[in-house]
Parts: C-alpha cells; sequence; structure tokens
C-alpha cells in the first residue's frame, strides 16, 4: 500500500482510539475537576463496563444487537451505581481528603480486580458488534489524466469502527451540553467552583459527588462497552486504559473537558499513525514523554486553569 | 427571629467559639464587633451550619436549624455574604442567581424583584462574575443571598475595599430588607457604619460576647465601643 492510503488507515485506527479514549478520559476529569478525586480505580470501571457488556449480552441473548444494546444501556447504569456506592461507603468517609483518597482507590483498584479475576475468570472473552460490515475506502491518486479514484487493497475499516467514534463524539457532545446548559450542570459547576459556598446555597454536595462518581464510571464503562467488540473483555484491560487517560488528562490539563478532548485526539491520532508505522510501545514512550514535557513546561496543561 | 443559644464550635479541636449566645431580631439590624480572630466569621459559618458545633444550638422562628444537614439552612431563609465575597467566579451573573434560586424553588419574578435593588447586574447578566468590578461583585454577592428570600441574612465586612457610592448601594439594599422586616446580622468593623446602620450591637473576644450595647448607648458613648476594638 502507497504511504497515503497506508496513512489514512492509520488515522482511522488513531480516530476509534481517539473516541474511546475521550469518553473515558471525560469522566476522570469530571471526577477530578468536580470533586478533586484522582481516581486511580477509573481503569478497573472501563474494565468493568466490557466485563458487563459480556455478562449482559451472554444472559439476554437474542442476537447480536439485541445483546449489545442491552449492555449498553445497563452497564453503564451497573458500573456507575457500583462507583457510588463506593464513593457513599469510602471516599465520603475520609472526607474526600485528596492524598487519602489516592490511597483508597489503589485499593479499589484491586479489590475490582481481584474480584473480577474470581467471578469472570482470566480469559479474553468477546462480544459479538451489533453490525460490522466491511467498507473499503476510497483514494484519490493525481496521475497524468488527472484525478482518478480508485480502492486501495486493504483501505477499509468497519461499520461498527465508525459507529464507535459517532456514538463516543455525541456522548461527549451531550456531557458538554448537560454541563452547560442544565440544572444539573449547574449544580455541579457550582460545586466544582466552591463547595463551601454550594452548600450555603443548598446545593448537598455530597450528594452531588456521589453522583459525578457514579456518572465519570459510567463513562468509562461506556467506554469499555463500545471497545469490547473491538478488543476482548479481560480482567486487566484496565490498566493500559487508566494510563492512557492519565496522559490526555494531564496533557489536556486536569478539570478541563475541553482539554481532555483535544488532547484524546492528540494522544489516540499519534498512537495511531506512530503503531501503524513503527510499534505500538514506541507510541506510548512518546505519549509519555509528551506528558513529562508537559509537565515541565506548562504543568496546568494545554487548557488547565494556572494556580494562583 | 434567629437566636444563638450557647454555641461552642471551631475547626478540629481549635474551639474559636465558646458559649456564645446572640439574638437577631426581625426588622432589626445588629452587628458583631471584634478584633481580628475574635470569632465573627466563624459566628456567622456556625450559623449556616458551615462549621459544626460541638455543643449549643442555633434556632430560627422556633425551629432548631443546627440539627439540620448544612445544605437544608439556606432553603430555611437564612441568606449568607460572605468576606470576600466568594461568588462563583466562572459563572455568569445569571447563573450565580440561579443557584441561589434554585434553593427557595423560586422562579424568575424573584430574580427581577432583587435586580430592582441592583439595576446595574441587569444589564451583565451574561457576563463572568470574575470579571465584574470589586462593587459590582459585593451587589451580586448581596443579590445572590436575596434570592433566597432571607428571613435572617448574615453580611460579613459586605464594605470593605469598596467606593463610597457601592457602599451606599449596598447598605440601602440592607435598610430596605431590614424594612420588609428582615433580621440583618452584619459582621463590621468599620465604627462609623455601625453607628449609622447598627439598631444593637455585640462585641465578642475569644469567642464569647463581652458586651451589648443598643443604638441609643452607642450614639452617647462610642468610645467604649472603640476601646473594646483598641482603635
Amino acid at each position: 500500500m502507497d504511504f497515503g492510503p497506508h496513512l489514512m488507515l492509520a488515522l482511522l485506527e488513531g480516530a476509534v482510539l481517539a473516541a474511546v479514549l475521550a469518553l473515558m478520559a471525560s469522566g476522570l476529569s469530571l471526577v477530578f475537576g468536580v470533586m478533586r478525586v484522582v481516581n486511580v480505580a477509573h481503569g478497573e470501571f472501563y474494565m468493568l463496563g466490557a466485563v458487563v457488556a459480556w455478562a449482559v449480552a451472554d444472559l439476554v441473548g437474542g442476537g447480536p444487537a439485541v445483546g449489545f444494546i442491552a449492555a449498553l444501556i445497563l452497564a453503564p447504569l451497573i458500573v456507575g451505581g457500583l462507583a457510588a456506592a463506593a464513593d457513599m461507603t469510602i471516599l465520603k468517609r475520609i472526607d474526600y481528603d485528596p492524598e487519602r483518597t489516592i490511597v483508597a482507590t489503589i485499593g479499589l483498584l484491586y479489590v475490582i480486580q481481584q474480584l473480577t479475576l474470581m467471578g469472570y475468570g482470566p480469559e479474553a472473552r468477546p462480544v459479538a458488534p451489533p453490525f460490522n460490515t466491511r467498507i473499503a475506502l476510497p483514494w484519490i491518486e493525481w496521475g497524468a489524466g488527472g484525478p482518478s479514484v480508485y480502492f486501495p487493497w486493504g483501505l477499509s475499516t468497519t461499520s461498527y469502527k465508525l459507529f464507535v467514534i459517532g456514538a463516543a463524539a455525541a456522548l461527549i457532545l451531550a456531557i458538554r451540553l448537560v454541563l452547560l446548559h442544565s440544572k444539573a450542570g449547574l449544580v455541579m459547576r457550582a460545586t466544582q467552583l466552591d463547595s463551601e459556598m454550594a452548600t450555603a446555597f443548598g446545593i448537598p454536595v455530597e450528594r452531588v459527588y456521589a453522583a459525578v462518581f457514579g456518572v465519570g464510571a459510567g463513562l468509562a464503562a461506556l467506554a469499555g462497552v463500545l471497545i469490547v467488540p473491538i478488543q476482548q473483555a479481560h480482567y486487566l484491560m484496565g490498566g493500559e486504559a487508566l494510563l492512557l487517560s492519565f496522559i490526555v488528562v494531564i496533557i489536556g490539563g486536569l478539570g478541563s473537558l475541553t482539554g481532555t478532548i483535544v488532547a484524546a485526539v492528540l494522544i489516540g491520532m499519534s498512537d495511531g499513525i506512530i503503531s501503524v508505522f513503527f510499534s505500538p510501545t514506541l507510541a506510548k514512550i512518546l505519549a509519555t514523554l509528551l506528558v513529562a514535557l508537559v509537565l515541565v513546561f506548562r504543568p496546568q496543561g494545554l487548557f488547565g486553569a494556572r494556580e494562583r | 427571629m434567629l437566636s444563638v443559644e450557647g454555641l461552642t464550635a471551631g475547626y478540629g479541636h481549635a474551639m474559636i467559639l465558646r458559649d456564645l449566645s446572640l439574638v437577631a431580631e426581625a426588622g432589626r439590624i445588629t452587628c458583631l464587633m471584634g478584633r481580628n480572630g475574635a470569632g465573627k466569621t466563624t459566628t456567622l459559618k456556625a450559623i449556616m451550619g458551615l462549621v459544626p458545633p460541638a455543643a449549643g444550638r442555633v434556632v430560627l422562628d422556633g425551629e432548631v436549624v443546627s440539627d439540620l444537614p448544612p445544605h437544608q439552612v439556606p432553603g430555611r431563609g437564612i441568606g449568607y455574604v460572605p468576606q470576600g465575597r466568594r461568588l462563583f467566579g466562572a459563572l455568569s451573573v445569571a447563573e450565580n442567581l440561579e443557584v441561589a434560586l434554585m434553593a427557595r424553588g423560586s422562579g424568575t419574578g424573584l430574580r427581577a424583584e432583587v435586580l430592582e435593588l441592583f439595576p446595574r447586574l441587569r444589564d451583565r447578566l451574561g457576563q463572568r462574575a470574575d470579571t465584574l468590578s470589586g462593587g459590582e461583585q459585593q451587589m451580586l454577592a448581596t443579590a445572590r443571598a436575596l434570592c433566597l428570600q432571607p428571613k435572617v441574612l448574615l453580611l460579613d465586612e459586605p464594605t470593605e475595599g469598596l467606593q463610597p457610592s457601592m457602599i451606599d448601594a449596598i447598605r440601602q439594599a440592607m435598610l430596605t430588607l431590614r424594612d420588609r422586616g428582615a433580621a440583618i446580622l452584619l459582621v463590621e468593623q468599620r465604627i462609623d457604619a455601625v453607628l449609622a446602620l447598627a439598631d444593637h450591637v455585640q462585641v465578642i473576644e475569644n469567642g464569647r460576647t463581652v458586651e451589648t450595647f443598643d443604638a441609643a448607648a452607642l450614639t452617647r458613648a462610642p468610645e467604649r465601643l472603640r476601646s473594646h476594638l483598641g482603635v
């Protein structure tokens, strides 16, 4: 395959990663932004989303589409509910203290991971995509007789991958609309800005925190459901996803949704291109190096507010 | 009427208020005075439930509000204008007011009524709160508290650092609210402001009440107040 079509293929693969990453990292960013909690267990909620998706699809039966739609609805609700319960039983009891919540969520990470290993097992299991038509992509070549369109061998994607990109974009747009134009969003933003004053104006801050922790985990679970027809569900899949999410929110600026999305596109696309042309390991090395550079030269991230 | 009865409260093991009692009556302005660190701001925060009491209670019209979860206190009709304004800076003026309106389930009718007192804010509804001038920010902090339709309004040094025209607007709002029958509890350091506004003054030191004055006693002997404050 020529360089141009090869690059386009890499960009498409990168766009799928960017979409899933943006969705997952939005949850991490939302939780940090509103609660100032660095949720180290976020990757496990992503893994739980994938595992619950497998379990739901397996239980429901009735064809891939029915199972997938049921998983898309139930997995974020189940995982979000578990996360809200974890907030009320663990994080609330330690007063959302920044240092202690890091230790607590590390503990939560291992509890979720080991319980999943005990209940689900060490196997990687797939969930059938609801549709998966292969779509050959055209390429334009300029020759002596002018531009001509052809379909290079190997330049293709699937309808499901395009759906993942579209669904993630729609969900992120929905989050943004809710945050900026609804009463729930106003309550979350007021709590983020000054939780004590939010209380003084009638906002039940602890309930907002439980809801935000649940929504953040639900977004990670949605990302897990979307990815499981492409990657298989496995109890250790949360680790790399967590690392990439942290890379994205640090580069974008902790707590900035816009920064998170821009950084997810940057990291996802570069990961796709470097993985296709060189190696996936090199892609992770460069992403980590970029985080180090951001921390040195712009610690607040690309879109984060500087601490005063 | 708001009454604070034998309140002991503080941060961790450090008690700032020790057996403090005070009353803010409807239709009157009660000033709370004292030197820095005397416990004035902690008193207001304890009334709002933001600092939990170790002993004592806060009663509003017969209901013990100190037993309520802190977020339910403003809904009972206690408005708070904190020191330094503490606006939701990245929210617009309208959104700051909306947060308070939600606490009482009130609508745009009340907002229009509050904005009658501060017409300058009407032209800035879409502007971010942290881009307003200092005086406008204080107006917004006061307007936000008024959106709770307070029976009691707590103000912590509301005129600090403001230019005279802004001070007049804030004072006028306080007087209007008092005339409508609200109780006002004002923390103020400036003696001239206290003499001009107060119906009753309570001086605290180390979290305890050391002296109280009514307006007539104050006018006759303002030097006693000065001696308490060391000015």
